[in-house]
């Protein structure tokens, strides 16, 4: 692990289930980097994230993290989950959603202060929702939701920011918004992995890319990432190279009630 | 008018009735919140019937019935939690299983006494009049411990509802808050026994608390209005019961169930006629 690294995997394997869904990962990400995780569904993608927050066990290899304050940090990796996974008609209002993530530094028992309170506030300002604390998570936008969960990320003022398909099922406003925010956290030193399927947003707006399917087919700047052989060995037989263009056979996550249809999740065409 | 509200209440048992039915209302509804919320409705109902057999062994040895039923919901509730861990079966036939194999025994030790009819329909129906004194100390208590176990955790149980996963990375250990409330809930059920039974504490464990998620958007205020609710339907429930010459417990629930049925249909958001109009309004 070089001094510029804030997160390196070393042979990173998880299985579960008699499976195994991540083999030998070996990566670092230097201090601040933003990294889009790509791949196939069941690439291991969310299993990667799982498994860096310590939600599944390793079954091989070490995460290692360097804080550069070290042991200041009572959780240092935040992890946003996908959108589907929380139940949105819950009783509570977006200040206290990103509350809970405070709750990592105060003790079982005790209460917020107000020191706790006014870092809350600032995270909903940072992210433009300062008016909605009071408003139920139920009443949000789906692109507003995915915002409260990055204010509650923050608020745990994280080394290392987890999110998981951040980009699915919000509309294009939502989207550069998101984008909009990365970038300020880019400035702000805080190192982002974001999990996506969408290959075009990761090769134009990340610095790097690392390309999944059980086991990491190619990791570094997207255009040394996103090359046909690359592809044709993450995708297998749902690529189609046709005429300086790829087209993925693929249902994206969302879709998976349609049943398998013939999307295009091209590089060219989205 | 107001002898009329005063006169079922001069009479001593029926005091004791009034704070034992008030307790009952307020614990079942501010614990039935995160059971509604965690779709625990089945496991309540299951903890309630299990009791059964350990009310059963009580009654028979001569001991407290309520002492009887605190050790029975206290195993049950560890077993449901070891059987769903294992995963060797889904959590609801292991519920299944248990529930009914609980009641059969309780049924079985109960049929071996003469009074069989009477002592089972109280066990199993409440029978709030006949509280003594003693009882309403233990309920009392109970339910103290049980309303102080939910404040004090109260931010701990709110995130492992909302999110168990946010608890686990932030260690909040979120299998054992639910051993916790398990535990809550066996004790509940134990303060319900003699209100509105084994049979009915379910109800009074989830209705008030669906009629305070209609009405709110806030898991605090949920639970103040769950427990007025709760405690609302008590009163009116035995005020019911003594004019009406009914069975108390059942007045309880009923009432509580039409208290639901107002919100389902009127609640301003949530409620049936509400989402027409927001319907008809889009259209």
């Amino acid at each position: 692990m070089s001094l510029d690294d804030c997160l390196s995997l070393d042979k990173v394997t998880v299985a579960y289930r008699g499976r195994t869904a991540l083999d030998a990962v070996t990566m670092a990400v230097p201090h601040g980097g933003q990294v889009a995780i790509v791949g196939p569904n069941g690439a291991g993608k969310s299993t990667l994230f799982k498994a860096l927050v310590g939600l599944l066990p390793l079954s091989g290899g070490r995460i290692e993290l360097r804080d550069r304050d070290p042991g200041a940090q009572a959780e240092p990796i935040a992890y946003v989950p996908q959108r589907e996974e929380i139940d949105w008609s819950f009783p509570v209002t977006v200040g206290d959603v990103v509350m809970m993530g405070r709750y990592g530094r105060l003790g079982w028992l005790r209460r917020p202060q107000a020191a706790d309170r006014e870092f809350v506030a600032g995270c909903l300002d940072e992210l433009g929702m300062a008016d909605l604390a009071g408003r139920p998570v139920g009443d949000l936008s789906g692109g507003q939701q995915q915002r409260v969960f990055l204010a509650r990320a923050l608020a745990q003022e994280p080394h290392v920011l987890l999110l998981d398909e951040p980009f699915t099922g919000v509309d294009v406003s939502a989207k550069e918004a998101l984008l909009d925010i990365l970038e300020r956290l880019r400035r702000r030193g805080i190192t982002v992995l974001v999990s996506t399927h969408d290959m075009q947003t990761a090769s134009q707006r990340f610095e790097l890319v690392a390309l999944l399917n059980g086991r990491l087919i190619a990791y570094g700047p997207p255009p040394d990432v996103f090359t046909p052989e690359h592809i044709g060995t993450a995708f297998g037989g749902h690529a189609l190279f046709l005429e300086g263009m790829v087209v993925i056979d693929e249902c994206c996550p969302g879709d998976a009630a349609d049943g398998p249809g013939l999307h295009g999740h091209g590089m060219d065409e989205p | 008018m107001i002898r009329w509200l005063t006169e079922p209440f001069a009479l001593e048992f029926m005091q004791r009735a009034l704070v034992a039915s008030l307790i009952v209302g307020v614990v079942c509804s501010v614990l039935g919140c995160f059971v509604v919320l965690r779709a625990m409705a089945f496991l309540g109902d299951a903890l309630a019937h299990a009791v059964l057999p350990g009310v059963a062994i009580a009654y028979l040895l001569g001991a407290s019935l309520l002492a009887g039923a605190l050790v029975a919901a206290l195993v049950v509730a560890a077993g449901i939690g070891l059987f769903s861990r294992r995963g060797a079966v889904k959590e609801d036939t292991a519920i299944g299983i248990l529930f009914a194999a609980a009641l059969a025994l309780g049924v079985v030790l109960i049929s071996t006494v003469r009074s069989y009819a009477t002592d089972l329909t109280h066990i199993l129906f409440g029978n709030v009049l006949g509280v003594s004194a003693g009882d309403l100390w233990l309920t009392g208590a109970l339910a103290v411990g049980v309303l102080a176990t939910v404040l004090l955790l109260y931010k701990e149980f709110l995130l492992a509802s909302f999110d168990p996963v946010l608890a686990h990375t932030l260690g909040r250990r979120p299998e054992l808050l639910r051993f916790v409330m398990l535990m809550l809930l066996a004790l509940t059920v134990v303060v319900s026994l003699q209100t509105v039974g084994v049979g009915l504490v379910a109800a009074m464990l989830v209705t008030p608390a669906a009629t305070a998620y209609l009405l709110t958007r806030r898991l605090s205020s949920m639970m103040v209005l769950a427990a007025v609710i709760g405690a609302s339907s008590s009163v009116t429930g035995l005020y019911v019961s003594y004019y009406l010459d009914v069975a108390s417990g059942a007045a309880v629930v009923l009432t509580a169930t039409a208290a639901f049925l107002v919100a389902f249909l009127g609640a301003p958001g949530r409620g049936v006629l509400a989402r027409r109009a927001a319907e008809r309004r889009a259209a």
